[in-house]
């Protein structure tokens, strides 16, 4: 989940904007269906467990260590979800199942994001009576503040880069280089009084409201930020604080007594106190979870394969597992630098002998995601299934299209390349061996070649030279959304603008009429409109034939049976965890 | 005596010096001979939408653009010297020895270890005493009563231990004694003695008895060998001849002599596992070294990996320093000169 704007990006959705903001109102509880009786995907589409009883300690553990519990240095999914726990950004995708969840409201705002200037001007107004857990009153230059030292990427390099590449920056790089003596030198944010912020962007653009929902946007207090040392305690200001933080061991929330409930319409916090661990085995987490030890797996990325089995063979078990579907696409990109591919027909011939099911065997079989026919995953609005290349109708792979293929683009024998993949990664191992093998039947023959994941975008298939070089033609990919939108899922994997000499995320696509197409989708204000675009992108890029789209992702969850108000929330893709409470 | 230990310790430090420069250019070499730039080494170590401009920034924040002596000098002088760290608003004095900071989060890398060399050592420790007591016990028995049913069925159950790897055996003792009948602490429970010995103790059990299964096997077997060798000799006869009690025969003149390869393989087991007992930290998610130097590895966080890898060679040369004089108690045979 990456994204690199365009320069000169527009609109990205005004009138989802202003459509947000004249229904968003302050009645953001979760509402809808419920059910208080266990069953698959209970917590899907509907609240499991309704509840408002206050009290418990909630138990969370992550398999590996937290990238950072500062917003300025942030960057997964299960952190942004967390982190409204303790911060509260301008805005925040509202605590309810399914789509419900996908809609920006407003948090530490009163009102989503005013637009001005054709949208190059947002300002928002902070609720009053906000405070930080130490009693002192939010203001807008806290916000501020928050927002400039996000800039630093030498003290916060692993956060997202948005307001780096939007904010007219005017050379402005960190609070910590500034000589304004209070640190507020940054002229693209303005704060006219202590409940205003005013943004000020390069270009238009209309879906700001996605950007102040990061926790970039939680105020934080000049005179107690250590820099990087900041997340060994982050000053709250959300309905929790931190009571400890031993860094890659534990950390624990308790109850932030300066968090005023009337300043606060989003949040019903239910438990008294919240315990996360850090590094824990992966399938000692699923285990604890099956007994009863531990309440959630807060990485939220679903049971390990061999637990998998046991939930979905014991139905007394399986009655307690959410399969949520996600904005992640696992698929190959097929590389028009290396030849034979560089002719559209031997790629086509890839994607009709491709064999699907063993794509989706590869990914956990059918619980592990649906085959995908195209690369928009249902959950983006406006998405559309079309299927160019019988992926649905002949899943194991149309030999003889492939064949016909071969012959067109000259190679009736079929040809040989290589195919790279994440070395740690057993499941694209699979994939790589199923791919040798459906390909071998039309003649196709690939070389398959392991990656260190840690640097598969920087050094190896994300960089065009090397890819090039050592004649990957194939390579193995997945992309996820930083949010649930068209242009968010689209943009890092197909615009061709954003291809740089490494570290690359669109490995494949150069087509000029789909760049166009972007351009176009960020200056149509029209939701509507502008969502039917993303299909006609699509089916470019499909025809194309310059990416192999695999699966579309779900993710098993296991819904513990201490949990209260447990429901998947579409905006992450795993429970909501600011809803949540325990028996 | 006290010349075998100042020679020894003169020894240790060339070593650890030997080790720091080898894992040095394991990690910061051998990149740059198979062609990795400054910038392709920075690039690790920054987020995934970060541009050239602060690839270029971080690789000199790293110190990745100076040539591989200065690095290596800077390191040194970090050890013996301390060092400042920038942390933004914030510049913080690491002082000596200071191993650097992580490459990933920032993090000073010492006090890490300190604060997890306790669990560690907490868990071989442990481990050494069940294994040691349980091992020797078993292979003197053994080879007392040997070709018997006990004989057979210890040595059946020692191939058992060692034949099983511990994170199979760790997670089944979990999945069935804390899980299932709720009796031992579940994974990751971790407390430190200081803050409460019993529950450091509970949450020590089943790793205790994971490991020492493990390693009990061969000191059994080790034990036994030794010990059918040794209560043939003929100054066993004689012991016995003169009306010593049989344990006093067993005890202090049979086993004492088995004792010397037991001791040897202690020491080199005992400071193996001071390193970083890496498959049963991970199993029982115990934040030990082990899992620390797992954790640097898989994320490249070469501090990390330089703290790790002198600790455990500190440890390994100082147990077998250990050993080494322990010779001379046990052996009266042994006389250093």
């Amino acid at each position: 989940m990456r994204r690199r704007p365009v320069a000169g990006a527009v609109a990205i959705g005004a009138t989802l904007t202003l459509a947000l903001a004249a229904c968003g109102g302050d009645d953001t509880t979760t509402g809808g269906a419920s059910t208080n009786e266990p069953a698959y995907n209970a917590g899907v589409d509907k609240v499991f467990n309704p509840s408002e009883t206050k009290g418990g300690t909630l138990r969370l553990a992550n398999s590996g260590d937290w990238d950072s519990l500062d917003g300025a240095d942030t960057y997964y999914a299960y952190s942004w979800n967390f982190f409204r726990l303790y911060g509260r950004a301008l805005t925040t995708f509202a605590p309810a199942p399914g789509a419900g969840g996908t809609k920006v409201v407003p948090d530490l705002a009163e009102a989503l994001g005013v637009p001005s200037d054709n949208a190059k001007t947002w300002t928002y107004k902070i609720r009053p009576g906000v405070k930080f857990e130490d009693g002192t009153p939010v203001t807008s230059k806290d916000v501020k503040y928050a927002v400039e030292r996000t800039l630093d990427k030498d003290a916060f390099p692993n956060g997202p880069t948005y307001f780096n590449d939007f904010l007219d920056l005017q050379g402005y790089t960190s609070p910590y280089k500034d000589s304004d003596p209070d640190k507020l030198g940054l002229k693209a944010i303005e704060t006219p009084d202590d409940q205003t912020v005013v943004f000020k962007l390069k270009a238009p653009f209309s879906g700001f409201d996605y950007f102040a929902q990061m926790p970039s946007t939680a105020p934080v207090p000049r005179a107690k930020d250590t820099g990087a040392k900041y997340k060994e305690h982050v000053i709250s200001t959300g309905p929790y604080k931190f009571e400890s933080n031993q860094l890659g061991k534990k950390f624990v929330l308790v109850r932030n007594e300066n968090w005023d409930q009337a300043t606060d319409p989003i949040r019903k916090p239910l438990p008294d106190r919240i315990e996360v661990s850090l590094n824990v085995n992966a399938e000692d987490i699923d285990n604890r979870l099956i007994s009863g030890d531990l309440d959630v797996d807060v990485a939220g990325t679903g049971v390990q394969p061999a637990t998998q089995g046991r939930l979905l063979g014991d139905p007394n078990m399986k009655k307690n597992a959410d399969a949520a579907d996600t904005v992640r696409l696992w698929f190959m990109s097929v590389n028009p630098d290396v030849a034979p591919l560089d002719n559209i027909n031997c790629r086509k011939a890839i994607l009709y002998g491709a064999d699907h099911t063993g794509y989706q065997n590869a990914y956990g079989g059918p619980p592990g995601g649906e085959i995908a026919t195209n690369l928009t995953p249902p959950l983006i609005p406006g998405s559309e299934k079309f299927d160019l290349y019988n992926f649905g109708s002949k899943p194991g792979g149309d030999v003889d299209s492939a064949k016909k293929a071969l012959a067109e683009c000259g190679q009736p024998n079929g040809f040989a390349t290589s195919m790279s993949y994440r070395a740690e990664r057993p499941k694209e191992k699979a994939l790589a061996e199923s791919m040798q093998q459906s390909l071998a039947k039309i003649g196709v023959k690939l070389t398959l070649k392991p990656y260190p994941q840690g640097d598969y975008f920087r050094l190896y298939a994300g960089k065009p030279d090397f890819a090039k070089k050592n004649g990957l033609g194939l390579m193995t990919h997945g992309w996820s959304a930083d949010w649930p939108d068209g242009y968010g899922f689209l943009s890092q994997i197909v615009d061709s603008r954003v291809i740089r000499a490494s570290g690359n995320t669109n490995l494949s696509v150069k087509v000029p009429e789909v760049d166009k197409l972007l351009d176009q989708a960020l200056v149509t204000v029209d939701t509507a409109e502008r969502e039917k675009i993303w299909p006609q992108i699509d089916r470019k890029v499909m025809e194309d034939a310059s990416i192999l789209p695999g699966v579309w992702a779900t993710t098993l969850l296991y819904r513990a049976p201490t949990l209260r108000n447990a429901f998947v929330n579409d905006a992450y893709n795993m429970y909501d965890y600011l809803t949540l409470g325990v028996k | 005596m006290i010349a075998l230990i100042v020679r020894r310790l003169l020894v240790a430090i060339l070593l650890l010096f030997v080790v720091s420069v080898v894992t040095f250019s394991i990690f910061f070499l051998i990149p740059r001979l198979a062609g990795a730039s400054s910038e392709d080494l920075a690039s690790r170590y920054v987020g995934r939408t970060a541009g050239e401009e602060q690839i270029q920034a971080t690789a000199e924040k790293l110190g990745f653009t100076d040539p591989l002596v200065v690095q290596y000098g800077r390191f040194v002088k970090g050890l013996v010297a301390g060092t400042e760290y920038n942390y933004g608003p914030v510049t913080e004095h690491c002082p000596a020895p200071c191993f650097g900071y992580s490459f990933v989060n920032q993090t000073p890398v010492w006090p890490d270890l300190l604060d997890r060399l306790p669990v560690t050592v907490s868990l071989a420790a442990g481990a050494a005493v069940l294994w040691l007591i349980g091992g020797v016990a078993t292979g003197v028995v053994s080879a007392l009563k040997r070709g018997s049913v006990f004989d057979r069925t210890a040595m059946g159950i020692a191939l058992t231990g060692v034949s099983l790897p511990i994170f199979f055996t760790g997670l089944v003792l979990l999945a069935l004694f804390s899980y299932k009948l709720n009796i031992t602490a579940p994974g990751g429970s971790y407390v430190p003695f200081e803050q409460n010995p019993a529950d450091w103790a509970y949450s020590l059990i089943l790793p205790w008895i994971a490991l020492a299964f493990l390693y009990a096997a061969g000191y059994a077997r080790l034990t036994r060998a030794g010990m059918l060798e040794t209560m043939n000799e003929d100054y066993i006869r004689t012991a016995r001849a003169k009306g010593l009690p049989e344990r006093t025969v067993v005890l202090k003149h049979g086993l004492r002599s088995a004792l010397t390869p037991i001791l040897t393989i202690f020491g080199l087991d005992l400071g193996l596992l001071l390193g970083g007992a890496v498959l049963t930290e991970s199993t029982f998610s115990l934040p030990g070294i082990g899992k620390y130097a797992v954790d640097a590895i898989v994320n490249n966080d070469l501090p990390k990996v330089m703290g790790v890898t002198l600790v455990a060679a500190f440890f390994i040369i100082f147990a077998n320093l250990v050993v080494d004089v322990l010779y001379a108690v046990v052996d009266p045979r042994v006389r250093y000169e």
